[in-house]
């Protein structure tokens, strides 16, 4: 099932929401679905989230299950894995992917392992909820992108949806997982609308979406660096160069087939995340295309990502710190051996 | 206090749990020497007193999450010893079919959450399961062992303070055995009671004798009751001490203490001691102390026989349990 055939299904009930406003509304779905889900971490209650994603939650469910704790994000994630081994199915919300560092214990030494360590005699039905991405002026600990450490480590799946659509369908099926789950948002595209269906529906997990047809080269992009390539294929098919865009949408399992099988179409592929280069989803996309598609290849599989700094605050160099559509037309047209237009 | 508090089946009970766990270890400790048991063995030898005394005032549905040195906590929440066994040996007949090992070792069924190989980690988590009980509005409580060391760790901290903000269900067992790995206490905390720490989070604290069972006993059955009673956590210290090296079988020679405080604790032993106390009151006697012994070794012997019997795990099962397939 991808993301298109999933909206053309549901395309009667579509309104258009934002980011935030899918979150908001699957989450609330789901609760009155299952009393056993509850939503736990700082803020959460009475205010709603510091961006408005429990909005709301505590009015119609109470604070039992919607529940302020301390900021003390290593005991909220153990919050969540005692009280899904005990058979409750919570989401913990980490405000900022960046404090999933201050919680790596229990995140990636618990919760992760749990199951395996137990022989597999444990359930793990948890969600944590987290926001990432730059482009605030959030600065160097409130913007990052840390997807790649937690990929790394068994046991977890990790989901970075586009859309107000797939963040709706892709929380359904986190809070549906009996794994542990991170979904993270994307922070600068909380109100970005979209068209989402009203009932509660589910994108599986580990299962990418073609978002654009194409034919030269192959993008493989995910959360917001999906609508800024979007952007830059927009551009060159100006150029006359027409790219696939192909979103995996759950980059931990990651749908390798649906990449492989575009890059043996279009021969040619550009990785784009916000993360940083060194180390990020990226090289891992670029080593299993060549693995698996090193003699349909016409070019290097090629990156386009963050520096490798730490994130600044000065808008003046954000700007030039984030992947934005024009970085990636650039990727893309050195990919070709194209030249810039004009030059 | 008075011995004649407990009924005469507690005190069976509280013997009988300390006898299976000092068994167990001291099995478990011979086949590390003989080279049978991989990777790292923390014996529980000595602190018998505490998991048995707690879980003999718990009930079969409350929780229990341990730390590395857990073995016991497994046996007195009533594990099986063939089971606990293999899996110490690594072997595919063990609790965790292999995967787990001393340091992961747990029981779902028993409702014991499993030993931990991090120092602290287990405490976020029983913090999790009495957010369960509360939730579901059962009485059930949450009981989490945890050593003096980890009291320095920032999670134990986390998960006092959740407690305690959220009014949970849990028990907060600190076994004080006066070293953290190699260093002693007294160079790695400022304080001499651990249980000053409790006051911090509002959580009332007291301190048991560590070798006595009996004194432990009643100290769990109120941190319990006031549990169940929808009043919050409570914080016991257990002074308690542990009579092999952090790790392995070794227990004098020792850089970091005295082969003498060894000794001097050791006349404190938790068992010599209660099986003195019981039949010199004339509550059990020497003949029937010395049958539950004989029976537990049999135990013993036969877990050791079922784990040296049973196969390593097979390769294909290298890959499974990381996930929960979906249907």
């Amino acid at each position: 099932m991808t993301a298109t055939e999933t909206a053309t299904e549901n395309a009667e009930t579509a309104r258009e929401l934002t980011y935030v406003g899918a979150f908001n509304e699957g989450i609330k779905q789901l609760m009155r679905e299952d009393e056993d889900i509850f939503v736990a971490g700082e803020d959460v209650g009475i205010q709603g989230g510091v961006f408005g994603s429990f909005s709301g939650l505590a009015d119609e469910f109470g604070e039992r299950r919607a529940v302020d704790t301390p900021i003390a994000e290593q005991a909220i994630v153990g919050l969540g894995i005692g009280a899904a081994v005990a058979g409750l199915r919570p989401v913990v919300d980490l405000m900022f992917m960046d404090f999933i560092m201050v919680a790596m214990d229990q995140i990636a030494n618990q919760a992760a392992k749990l199951k395996y360590m137990f022989g597999g005699k444990a359930e793990l039905p948890l969600t944590i909820t987290t926001n990432g991405g730059a482009g605030l002026s959030a600065a160097a600990q409130h913007s990052q992108s840390l997807e790649a450490f937690l990929c790394h480590v068994p046991g977890l799946k990790v989901v970075m949806p586009s859309s107000p659509h797939d963040l709706k369908g892709l929380l359904v099926a986190c809070v549906r997982d009996n794994n542990p789950t991170i979904l993270v948002k994307n922070k600068a595209m909380l109100g970005v609308t979209g068209p989402v269906p009203e009932e509660l529906y589910e994108i599986p997990l580990g299962v990418g979406a073609k978002v654009r047809e194409g034919t030269d080269v192959t993008i493989v992009a995910y959360s917001r660096m999906v609508s800024e390539s979007m952007k830059a294929a927009e551009r060159l098919a100006d150029e006359g160069i027409n790219c696939e865009i192909i979103d995996p949408r759950t980059v931990q399992p990651l749908d390798t087939d649906i990449i492989v099988e575009s890059a043996k179409k279009t021969n040619r592929v550009v990785v784009v995340h916000e993360a940083v280069r060194f180390g990020g989803l990226g090289a891992e996309i670029a080593a299993q295309v060549q693995e698996e598609a090193f003699d349909y290849l016409d070019a290097p599989v090629a990156r386009v990502a963050a520096p490798f700094s730490p994130i600044p605050f000065s808008p003046g160099l954000e700007g030039h710190y984030v992947p934005n559509a024009k970085r990636i037309a650039a990727g893309i047209r050195e990919t070709l051996g194209r030249p810039a237009p004009g030059a | 206090m008075s011995i004649l508090e407990p009924s005469v089946e507690v005190l069976k009970d509280l013997h009988h749990r300390m006898l299976r766990i000092r068994l167990f270890e001291e099995a478990a400790g011979k086949l590390f020497e003989g080279n049978k048991m991989p990777g790292f063995l923390h014996l529980y030898v000595g602190q018998e007193a505490v998991a048995s005394g707690v879980c003999v005032a718990m009930r079969e549905d409350d929780q229990v999450s341990s730390t590395h040195r857990g073995h016991g906590h497994l046996v007195a929440k009533g594990g099986n010893l063939n089971q606990m066994m293999a899996e110490l040996m690594g072997k595919a007949d063990g609790y965790c079919n292999g995967k787990g090992g001393s340091m992961h070792i747990c029981d779902l069924d028993l409702n014991m959450l499993g030993a931990n190989g991090i120092v602290g980690g287990g405490a976020p988590i029983a913090v999790g399961a009495g957010f369960a009980n509360k939730y579901r509005g059962n009485d059930t409580v949450s009981v989490v062992f945890f050593g003096d060391g980890s009291t320095n760790i920032g999670a134990f901290h986390e998960a006092a303070a959740m407690a305690s903000a959220l009014k949970l269900p849990v028990l907060f067992v600190c076994e004080n055995n006066e070293y953290g790995e190699y260093t002693p206490r007294h160079k790695v905390m400022a304080i001499t009671d651990v249980v000053d720490r409790a006051a911090g989070y509002g959580m009332p604290g007291v301190i048991v004798d560590g070798m006595d069972a009996i004194a432990v006993h009643e100290a769990a059955l109120e941190g319990l009751a006031r549990a169940r009673a929808g009043e919050g956590p409570s914080f016991i210290e257990a002074k308690t001490y542990r009579y092999y090296n952090h790790h392995g079988v070794q227990t004098l020679g020792m850089k970091y203490r005295t082969d003498e405080e060894v000794e001097e604790w050791k006349k404190k032993d938790c068992i010599e001691g209660f099986e003195k106390r019981v039949t010199e009151a004339g509550l059990i006697s020497a003949d029937e102390l010395a049958a539950v012994r004989a029976e537990v070794q049999a135990e013993v012997d036969a877990a050791v026989e079922f784990g040296e019997n049973s196969p390593y795990p097979d390769p294909s099962t290298l890959l499974t349990d990381v996930y929960t397939e979906m249907v």
